[in-house]
This record gives C-alpha cells, structure tokens and sequence, in this order.
C-alpha cells in the first residue's frame, strides 16, 4: 500500500465525539489573511527564568557578560526545569525582578539582554542522522536546547519523552480550539515538512509504532499542507492526519485523545499510562530545529490580534521581545486597546502592562477594544439552569462546584471531582448569569492544595512527636525491665544468703544451697563476687573510665583556668580509682570474713552494713552524672566542672568513710 | 509609548473567559415567558378573557412582590428585577389558577410564592419548592371551591362573555352560576357511568381529552418544544413525566367501564399536564440538577400525577407531585453525579468524612 492510498483508506478513521464543549465565535480569519513575518530586531529582551511548568532556570551568566545568539545562559535547575539561551547577540545588562506574563501580575527574575544587532549565531551542533544517536542522547539535547511545550502549559518537552512507560502512540495536536489564535494553522501551513520531520523525530525517540496529527476542521489550508507535506514523507506509513469537527475544547489534552482513540486518561494519571504522548506542532518544530540544525528555542509564532491591531497577523517573535514592540508592528491603536490578553479568549490571562515579554508560551497576544471583550457584566444568581454542565467537557457539575466553593465544603468539592477540572472555561462561557465559575474553581483548588500541604506538615510533625514518646516509652520500659531484674537477682540472692543461715549447721547442704541459690542469681559459680562487691566493681570500672576522659579532655585542653580545674578533678578521680581497688580487694576479704562471721555468729544485716550500701549507691550515681557530663564536656564548660568537682570531692570522702568502717 | 513601564489605562484582572456566549438569565426568562403564549393563547380562546387578565394581574402583583422584598433586603432593585424570573412565576400562576379566580385569591396564591416560596429563602436560585407551585396548593387547600370553578370551554365558535364581564367577574362578584367541573373533576367523581356514556353525558368531554384543553396541552406542548429547540432546559425532565405518565396511565387504564381512570391520551392532554411537563417541573431552581436527576426527577412527578389523579384526593395532581418531587431533588442529585471523565464509575451519595 503506498503512501496515498493509505491516507485515503484512514481519512475514514473513526472518531469519537467530545463531550459537553461550546462554540465560541472563532474569529480566526483576521489573523491568518498575511504570512507569518518577521520582526526587527527589539532593543533589549527580557528572559523570565521561569517561561515553564517547573522550577526557574539557573543563570549561568553575570552582567556584562556578552553572550552570542543561541549561547546558553541559564541552565535548567532540576528534573521538571529548562534551560534558557540567548535569542539573539548581544550584553546581559541586568538580572533582576521584571513583570512576567502572568495572571497575578507578579515580578519574577529575568535576564536582561541588550542586543548588539549582529544576531551574530554561536556554534551549532547539528546532527546529520539522528536515527545513528540512540534515544537517551536525543532527549538530552531536547532538554539541552531548553524546549518546554509550547501550545500553553509549557511542561518540559524532554521530561515528557522519558516517561519510561512504553509508548504506542504519538499525538500531534494541531487543535488549536481557542478562538483568535491561528499560530498553530498558520505553522502548518508554512512549516508542514518540519512539523512532519519533528514527529518523526518524536516518533523515532519514543518509539511509537503511530502517530496521529489531530487537527479541527475549520482549517482546510492547514490540513491540506500538511497531507501534501506528509504524502511527500518517508514516514508517511506511520502517520495520519485526523480531521475532527470544531468544538472548544477539542485541544485539552484529555479532549484531544478522548476524540483521536475515545480513551480517558484515568484521573491523576498521565497520557502515558496509556501508551500516548501529546505534543503540541509547535513543539514538533521545535525539537526538529535543535536536533536537525542544533538550534535551541529561541523564537516562537505568537498571534497578534485583537480589533485594536490595524494589520493582525502572526509573527516570528524572539522570546523576550516586550509586547509592545510586537503589537507596534501590527499596528496598534493604543487609544483603543482596553484589555491586552496573553492567550485565546477562553483560558488566557489580561495583563495591564505592555512591556511584559513573550514567552516560550506565549501563542497569541489579543490587543481588544472595549467592544471586543466587554467588561464582564454583574454576576447574578444561580438558576441552577444546567447549562454548565452541558458544556462541561469533564462531565463535572459545576453549578454543584459553584455551590460547594461558595460554601467553601471542600469535601463535597473534592466529591464532585472538583480536580478534574481542566479550567477550560466552558461553562462560565454558557452560564446564563455571569458567574465567573473558573474564578471560583481555582481559589478552591488552591485552598485546598494549602490546606493539604498544611495538613501534610502537621501530619508529618505529629508522626514525629509519636514516635518520640514511642521511643521514650521503650527506653522507660527497658529501664524499668533492667530494675526489676536487679531487683528479683538482689532477692534471690537475699533468699540464698537467708538458706545459708539456715543450714549453717551442716555445711554440705550449705554448700549445695549455696551452690544452687548462686546458680538460680545467675551469678558466675567460680568467681563468688558479693552485691557490694560488684557495684564497688562496677564503680570501679566507671571511675577509670571517668578518670581516662578526665585526662583526654585535659590534654584537649587550651584554657588555663580550666587546665587547673581538670587537673585536680583527675587528681581526685585517681584517688578515688586506687580507694576503690582497694575497697574492692577488702570487700572480696570481707565477703569471706562476713561468710565465716556469719557462720559462727548469726548476726542478722546490721546497720551500718545497710548503711553503706546506700552510700555505695549514692556514690554510684554521683559517678555517672559525672560520667555523663564529662561526655559532652567542653574547654568552657569550666563551671559544669567545678559543681561536679565538688560532687565527686563529697563523693569520694563518703565512699572513704564506708569503707574505713568496712575494714 | 507612554504606557510602556508604567500602569497604563488597560484593564487587568478581568478573568477567563474574556468573552461570554450571548446568554443572560433575562433572556432565558423572556424565551420561558415567549414560549407560554401558544397556550396563553389556547387558554383565552377556550376559557375566556379571565386567563388574560389573571396572567397580567399575577405577573403585576409578582412584580410589586419581588419589588418589596428587594427594598426590604436593600438590593438593587434594577439588577434583580431584569432577570424577569418574577415576570416568569406571574405568568405560570396566572395560566395555572382558574379563569375567573376572584382578584384576591390570585392575589393570596402570588404574594405567597413570591415573598414566602421564594425571598423568605434567600431569593432567586435559594428557593428548595417551586414558588408557583407552593402559592398553588395554598390556595387550592384554603379556597377549594374557588379553585375549582373552570367555566365551560365554549369551543373556537362559543361565546365568550366580554373582556368587560371577566374584569368584573374577576374583581367583583364572581362567577359562581357559570363555573363548571373540569374533565377531570368529571371522571374522578364518576363511578357509574361508562366511558362512552360519560363522554355523551358530559358536555365537557369532547375529543379526547375533554373539549378545550385537548388545545389547550397542545399548545404548550407546542411552547415546549419550542424552549427544547432554543435548549433552555434538556429534555430529560419533561419527557421523564410524560414517558411516566403514559406508562402508568397504560398500566392502570381499567378499559372504558365505569371504573376506568382514562385513557393514556385523556392523561397526556388534560390538566396541566403539559404546562406542568415543560413549564413547571423544568423550573431549574427547585429541580434535580444533573441529566440523569431530572430524569428521575420527572419520572417521579409523572408517577405522582397519575397516582393523585387516579386514587389521590383531588382531581389534578401536577402541583402535589412537583412539591413532593422538590423535596426529594437535592437527595436525587447526590446520588445522580455523572461520571467524570477519566474515573471509572460516578461517585454517589455524600462525600465520606474522615
Ligand atoms: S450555567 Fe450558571 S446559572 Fe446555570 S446552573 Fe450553571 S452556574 Fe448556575
Ligand atoms: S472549567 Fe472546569 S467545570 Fe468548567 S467546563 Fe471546564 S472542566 Fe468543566
């Protein structure tokens, strides 16, 4: 089958209806009546960092710096970003806040260039057959030459080629449903091979086995252009063109790919999910340009119209150039211009200044007279007349969003699919009594992605304060676990002592007792250590350790002052070490002593023995605090010391005052 | 270039759309008041001029209603008026109540629904009842024998008494001596008679559906669908009741013996069938609101006419069933949201708390 009967056979191709959608007047004609011109060169352009869906780009160039046509000067600063070139040659002479194309009206960092008027070009890579680079390598140089969408929501083109998802089909959107703006038609018309060369370089990167060009009827010269453009093609096998009845808003992504395949993109989900991409044809020459010839996008076809222009047409606009320096070329009567719209009439933005530059989003500039777009009369009330909800292209309610969004119940908005919303402007278009409905759609939904992310946040937060008390609750736990063992251990070895006593006179049983009372204490059989033994053990061990940090912080040590107080402290601490060894070693004495005191005498726990287990104990915990402290301890922590000087000094003259008793 | 880093004269912050589609609520309420003229019409030919001057008189006295109330809630009164939604209430009141119903029984029924059915909750687009309907039914509960007396239909040839005569019927004595039941009245009250024989009894009846308002349904009929033509309301809830309507009236027809409740076609083209189909439950305020809602919403008041009609307490059910219908709307539009594109089935009920 060749090429032409082919596009014969699928001219039939089924399509399927969009739902709801209105019919605005087009006045599409008074802009397509010349060819797409170019523009002298403006004096400055202003280079928002921020022309896209993302993040700004990053600027890679200072003031005064000269920078050629095409050079780059701010690189994209993250995954969903683009990068930014010069249009055109000449000087960066600022970079500051200035006005962006906006609906709130805001001030964002730009790059000011001031163009030298050579537009003298930096150097190209072209690539000569793309079909020798693998994919990864021609998405780069996508990203790389800063193409982000251009048919209006401006998504990073090269972020959109890389889903990972297989991909089956590539759609070419040539909608252009939006009344006045014809940039799209009249591209098809004067660039239908490099739009058909761009799929096919789309097609080869995704490796989509179709693709299909979807465009509306009230086009004829563009669709004849690009059939001739494509029965001419090497890839005319693998692409068709879809002719589709006129109906705002056939060009919405979702609508585009409901119409061309009658398949909904699942909610919160993308195109890909489906094996699809839409790329916008504007795109398409776009990535044709950086590939083929090595060209970042640095221009783009913008619609001048509006009953205020004298000559509307379209125009090769370098991006950056100031509105007003566009709208002079198509003769502007300013007296008459009452609102400037960046956009179509349906979903782009007024602005009220005419210095804001285009951008690489910028398809239509609408320069309108009172009369052409008429204040918006007093919003009256709700009929609930429906008439909304016919126009819905999502089949949202959006008389019933209206409701909830007055009453601001942001459950039953999100019950009604209020995020579904493409904020296409349909049904405020129809809506018999004026109501701004989109107006109230997206503070909604910005209120609730507040709301959300506030909720998130004190989410996170309270997830955070959980798990603390989780965590303390276990560490009091495994404290309280650790006592209790000590506790049952000190009882049992307690009842074993008390059997003892009792069979003191036959000492084979003692023995065996003894034996059996150490073992149920988990004590070691060999090495039999006292209570008291142990903790003078374990202090032991703890005043060295204490003593060796002593020393460590002391040798970390700048401060006199502080040098002195360490010193003593260690001095004190040594002393206490070698009154413990020697304590320990009497105590191992007097458990035998004790053991043969006990045998002959029978002396029940005396006083003084009780007595100094709770010194013991308090010295313990002295030690420990100290222990602790010395942990974090700093050269400035002078103070800190000297209390805990003074705890280890009471400490150490009432450990000598147990023990004296002892021996 | 003055404008260029300066503020200049043009106009910022207006909203997408920039320009609407030519659609006003006053143009939806002239198309509404437009399409009852047929009717209007139909209704004066066969009744009288009373239909006439009970339309003017309602619509008047709707006017100073909805006037008062807007100075009492300090609105602006040439905003509100425009929207000729009280223009729209008049005129179905005037059409719905009889003839030569006294001055101050219309009077009761309009100010009724203008100041309680409709501002008492909040006006335009607040009201949960139908408006005329609610100063129907007050009247038709509080003046019963009023609200029955339909004169004689006298046919295109008849003689109607003069636009004179209706003025002092209607605002002087009355017109008890000439007030006669409606065909409905007739075969409610019949218990004895066949068809055929009550049809030759009855000078009432004559052609199907009882001689004058057989025109009279057709008429509005005609008025509604004109309003489907010009898309002022969806066909969903007007075909719903009269689909409803037939299918009951078939179900329960009973053949012409004595028991009979009437044909499907007496059903269609009798009362204020018609009025009640296109003009009445597609009043958009107090309707379900979704397709499929006014769907149901029409089945359930074409079901509610037939069954006060056939075993209810008064001989014209269309008033009873809008309100009962009413009531039921906002239930009927939580669970008929359509499904939204991209989501696999349509939500239902209420949002879920959590
Ligand atoms: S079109 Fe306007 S008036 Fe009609 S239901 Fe929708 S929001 Fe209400
Ligand atoms: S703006 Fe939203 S609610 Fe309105 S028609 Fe478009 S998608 Fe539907």
């Amino acid at each position: 089958m060749n090429a032409q009967t082919k596009l014969i056979a699928t001219s039939e191709r089924k399509i399927w209806p969009l739902t709801g959608g209105v019919h605005p007047a087009e006045n599409k004609h008074q802009s397509t009546g010349m060819p797409i011109a170019s523009v002298p060169l403006p004096e400055t352009l202003v280079l928002p960092l921020l022309q896209h869906a993302g993040t700004p780009a990053e600027p890679v160039v200072a003031v005064g710096d000269k920078v050629l046509k095409g050079q780059l000067i701010a690189r994209a600063s993250g995954v969903v970003s683009a990068a930014l070139h010069a249009p055109s040659s000449g000087v960066i002479t600022a970079l500051e806040s200035r006005p962006i194309p906006h609906p709130s009206g805001f001030s964002e960092p730009c790059i000011i260039l001031t163009t030298d008027g050579a537009d003298r070009w930096c150097e190209l890579a072209a690539v000569n057959d793309y079909r020798r680079l693998p994919p990864a390598e021609l998405v780069a140089r996508i990203r790389d030459a800063g193409i982000s969408g251009m048919g209006g929501a401006g998504f990073p083109t090269a972020l959109k080629l890389s889903s990972g998802l297989p991909i089956h089909t590539l759609i070419l959107n040539g909608t252009e449903c939006e009344p006045y703006i014809t940039a799209d038609d009249m591209l098809m018309r004067e660039q239908a091979q490099a739009i058909i060369a761009g799929a096919a370089i789309l097609q080869y990167v995704l490796g989509a086995g179709q693709c299909l060009i979807g465009i509306e009827d009230n086009k004829p010269e563009a669709i004849a252009a690009m059939r001739a453009a494509l029965a001419e093609s090497v890839d005319a096998d693998k692409m068709e063109i879809v002719v589709f009845p006129t109906i705002y808003p056939s060009g919405g992504e979702k609508q585009l790919i409901q119409i061309l395949t009658g398949q909904e993109v699942p909610s919160g989900r993308l195109p890909a999910d489906l094996g699809m991409v839409v790329q916008n044809v504007g795109t398409a020459v776009a990535v044709k340009e950086a590939i083929v010839d090595g060209k970042p996008l640095i221009s783009r076809i913008t619609t001048l119209t509006g009953a205020a222009l004298q000559k509307p047409h379209n125009v090769h606009a370098l991006i950056g150039t100031p509105a007003h320096h566009l709208l002079q070329q198509a003769g502007l009567h300013e007296s008459q211009l009452s609102t400037l719209v960046f956009g179509g009439p349906m979903m782009g933005f007024s602005v009220d200044r005419l210095d804001i530059p285009v951008t690489k989003t910028a398809n239509c500039l609408i320069a309108a007279t009172q009369a052409e777009f008429p204040a918006a009369p007093d919003p009256q009330a709700c009929i609930r007349c429906g008439h909304c909800a016919q126009a819905c292209p999502s089949s949202l309610l959006p008389q019933q969003l209206y409701w909830h969004a007055r009453a601001e119940n942001y459950q039953q908005l999100l019950h009604h699919n209020l995020f579904d919303c493409i904020e296409c402007g349909a049904c405020a278009f129809v809506c018999p009594s004026a109501i701004p409905l989109v107006q109230y759609y997206r503070a909604s939904k910005g209120a609730i992605r507040t709301l959300e992310a506030k909720q998130a946040q004190s989410e996170r937060s309270r997830a955070r304060y959980e798990n603390r008390l989780a965590r303390m609750a276990q560490e009091s736990a495994e404290k309280e676990a650790k006592r209790q063992a000590n506790a049952e251990r000190a009882a049992r070895l307690k009842a074993a002592k008390a059997q003892e006593q009792v069979a003191e006179d036959d000492p084979v049983q003692a023995a065996i007792a003894r034996a059996k009372a150490r073992k149920a204490a988990g004590a070691p059989a060999k090495v039999a250590l006292s209570g008291e033994q142990k903790e003078l053990k374990i202090q032991l061990s703890m005043a060295r350790a204490q003593a060796k940090k002593t020393e460590r912080a002391l040798s970390a040590c700048v401060d006199d002052e502080t040098t002195k107080k360490l010193t003593s402290n260690l001095a004190m601490l040594n002393e206490q070490v070698a009154k413990l060894e020697q304590a320990f070693e009497g105590g191992s004495a007097e458990v035998q002593a004790e053991e043969k005191r006990v045998k002959i005498a029978r002396p029940a726990l005396s006083d003084d023995e009780k007595k100094r287990k709770v010194e013991l104990a308090m010295a313990n915990a002295a030690v420990k605090k100290l222990q602790r402290a010395l942990d974090g301890a700093s050269d400035d922590d002078a103070a800190t010391l000297k209390q805990q000087l003074a705890d280890a000094e009471q400490r150490v003259a009432g450990l000598k005052l147990a023990l004296e008793g002892r021996l | 270039m003055a404008l260029i880093n300066s503020r200049s004269s043009i106009r910022a912050g207006q909203t997408s759309p920039h320009k609407l589609a030519l659609n006003s609520t006053q143009r939806v309420m002239g198309l509404l008041v437009l399409a009852t003229l047929p009717g209007l019409l139909a209704q004066t030919v066969f009744f009288g001029w009373g239909t006439l001057i009970n339309v003017l008189w309602c619509v008047l006295i709707a006017l100073g209603c909805e006037a008062l109330v807007l100075k009492l809630r300090q609105r602006s009164l040439a905003v509100c008026l425009s929207d000729c939604s009280a223009v729209v209430a008049g005129v179905l009141l005037g059409l719905a109540l009889p003839p030569f119903a006294p001055w101050w029984l219309s009077l009761v029924a309009v100010s009724f629904a203008m100041i309680i059915g409709k501002h008492l909750y909040g006006g335009l687009g607040q009201n949960p009842f139908n408006p005329a309907m609610l100063g129907y039914v007050l009247v038709l509960i509080s003046f019963p024998q009023e609200m029955i007396a339909w004169l004689p239909p006298m046919g295109l040839e008849g003689h109607n008494n003069s636009l004179s005569d209706a003025a002092f019927a209607i605002f002087g004595s009355g017109v008890d001596a000439v007030s006669m039941a409606t065909p409905l009245d007739v075969l409610k009250e019949n218990s004895s008679l066949t068809i055929n024989e009550l049809w030759q009894a009855n000078p009432v009846f004559d052609g199907m559906a009882g001689r004058g308002w057989l025109w009279v349904n057709v008429a509005y009929l005609a008025g509604g669908l004109f309003l489907l033509w010009r898309r002022v309301f969806t066909w969903h809830a007007p075909i719903g009741m009269l689909v409803a309507i037939t299918i009951m009236a078939t179900l329960f027809w009973q053949g012409s013996g004595s028991d009979s409740h009437g044909s499907p076609m007496f059903h269609l083209l009798s009362g204020a069938t018609m009025l009640g189909a296109f003009f009445i439950i597609t009043d958009p305020v107090s309707g379900a609101t979704s397709n499929r809602g006014r769907l149901i919403f029409g089945v359930g008041v074409g079901i509610m006419v037939y069954v006060i009609r056939a075993w209810g307490g008064y001989p014209d059910g269309v008033a009873f069933a809008v309100l009962l219908m009413n009531m039921a709307a906002p239930t009927i539009d939580y669970y008929t949201q359509p499904r939204t594109y991209g989501h696999h089935r349509a939500n239902k009920g209420m949002p879920k708390r959590d």
